[in-house]
């Protein structure tokens, strides 16, 4: 593996509202290797993703892409960044507006390419690469969860990024779809060799596509390893969430007692 | 008591807050039209949304104003036998005021709103996150292409306004109110010039500029889903509305500086 990380990340904070998100994160990725970040809902792994992308700003920390702090940077210097970084959002995020094709020629368009028949056979190839084909005029509002995804995801390729960041690709999808979307993430990562970082909490997803494997808990990182290490690890915290067993501590409000009344 | 001057001091807070915004926004977004990142396409699709959709509401507002004016200023001016009136007063009028607001509130509820819920709608639903995470200023793709067809549309638009007002006035006072034709027409010739129509065309394009910041902002900060969008669109139609109101009054009073009235 390459001793120099692609992005580094350290010490990183953030609040939202009075809740501390990001207590000192800390991690470090190498070139052609995914990362799967696993943690529980509402834990700030979507949180730390939107950081890599400059969406968000930290409060205090630094984010080292290719050798530079890029959380100085601002939006106008974030550009040059953020063509060489995808991201593939929850939902998609597909511009409603516009049908499939129109969706995944958007960052060619932008970024000057002119020649009509280029944009044709690049977003055929991406609509491709996604198992898309046919489906170019649709409106996303026409299309199933895992379409969207598979789409947004060609949109996220189709100028060949360095990093695609994957938030809950295969939250909300039935096990087959999620199968077909971890499958996708494996395939783009042997075609594009690009390094990717994919939040999840699904760890059948975690164990089809990881390399590497990090654990946030309470705001920071909790465990970093491989996937046997992960597996074979007697750590409670971990046990539970990989087990996907809950604590008291994880147990909803609780019920009324039946003779509460009485 | 203490509740009052907060409340006050909350107020005075947040408007400047929303001017500190809005001057934000108009700075960004003139330092991306100067850099040239204009959008040709989006541009004339903005034309279209914003000029070419709204010549209904606005003919059909400037037609009824322009005729219901003329109407009561006949009743007024007839018991004083000065029917001939009507024609200047009208004119004058829709020049150097009804036709700039008029249009301007209705641009606002009709263009402001549609802005706003459209961007606070993909605010809510991460596609202005999309863009940024595609390298797209969100400046650059939505709101200059909507600044420069609202600078370029609502003169226009006014001009259309103040036409179809000055047409619907004289055909009420001549041919409904028996008005001489040759006396309305030498009267409106007499008592309006160029500078009235330049009044129009600059109120009308600093309200388009206005109401087109007033309403990107709004959308841009929408939040909380579909009930955020709602707000923000609402905040929209009364905010522009007022500030067209309260601008028409400042600039009505510097611009008689540069075009003074009735010194023909």
């Amino acid at each position: 593996m390459n001793p120099e990380p692609l992005l580094s990340v350290r010490d990183l904070h953030q609040k939202i509202g009075r809740q501390e998100i990001l207590r000192g994160f800390s991690l470090d990725i190498y070139k052609g290797e995914t990362l799967v970040l696993l943690g529980k809902s509402g834990g700030g792994k979507s949180v730390f993703l939107r950081h890599l992308i400059g969406l968000m700003k930290p409060i205090s920390g630094q984010i080292i892409f290719e050798g530079e702090d890029i959380t100085k940077y601002n939006e106008r210097e974030l550009e040059p960044v953020r063509r060489k970084i995808g991201m593939l959002f929850q939902d998609g995020a597909l511009f409603d507006s516009m049908t499939v094709y129109e969706n995944v020629a958007f960052p060619l368009r932008e970024r000057g390419e002119r020649k009509e028949k280029v944009i044709r056979d690049k977003v055929h190839d991406a609509l491709g690469m996604v198992n898309m084909h046919g489906h170019d005029q649709k409106m996303p509002v026409n299309l199933s969860g895992g379409m969207r995804k598979r789409v947004a995801l060609a949109r996220a390729i189709i100028s060949p990024p360095h990093v695609i960041l994957y938030d809950e690709p295969t939250a909300g999808l039935d096990p087959i779809v999620s199968d077909s979307i971890n499958r996708l993430i494996r395939r783009l990562q042997r075609q594009l060799d690009v390094t990717s970082i994919v939040v999840t909490h699904d760890m059948t997803s975690c164990d089809h596509i990881a390399d590497r494997v990090a654990l946030l808990n309470e705001g920071k990182r909790y465990f970093h390893g491989t996937l046997q290490e992960l597996h074979g690890t007697q750590d409670p915290v971990i046990r539970n969430f990989v087990d996907g067993k809950s604590t008291d501590d994880d147990d909803l409000a609780p019920l009324d007692s039946p003779n509460e009344d009485n | 008591m203490k509740f009052i001057p907060l409340f006050f001091s909350r107020l005075i807070l947040s408007f400047f807050l929303a001017l500190g915004d809005v001057a934000q926004l108009a700075f960004e977004t003139f330092g991306s039209i100067f850099r040239g990142r204009i959008r040709g396409k989006l541009l004339l699709q903005q034309i279209a949304e914003v000029g070419y959709r709204s010549q209904l509401v606005v003919i059909v507002t400037g037609a009824f104003t322009g005729a219901v004016f003329t109407a009561q200023a006949y009743f007024q001016f007839a018991s004083l036998n000065m029917q001939t009136a009507v024609g200047p007063v009208v004119t004058l009028a829709m020049f150097r005021e009804l036709g700039p607001v008029l249009t301007g509130l209705m641009v606002a509820g009709r263009v402001g709103a549609a802005m706003s819920a459209e961007i606070g709608t993909m605010k809510v639903t991460q596609q202005i996150d999309a863009l940024r995470a595609l390298a797209v200023h969100p400046v650059d793709y939505l709101v200059v292409p909507r600044a420069l067809a609202m600078f370029i549309s609502m003169p226009l638009l006014v001009v259309e306004c103040v036409g179809c007002g000055v047409l619907a006035a004289y055909w009420v006072a001549v041919k409904v109110l028996n008005v001489e034709s040759v006396y309305f027409v030498n009267n409106l010739k007499k008592f309006t010039d160029s500078s009235d129509i330049a009044m129009a065309i600059i109120k009308g394009a600093v309200f388009g500029v206005i109401i087109v910041f007033i309403s990107c902002r709004e959308g841009l900060r929408a939040k909380d889903g579909a009930v955020g969008v709602g707000r923000a669109t609402t905040e929209t139609v009364v905010t522009c509305s007022l500030a067209v109101l309260i601008v028409n009054f400042f600039m009505t009073m510097f611009l008689n500086i540069i075009f003074p009235a009735g010194q023909r």
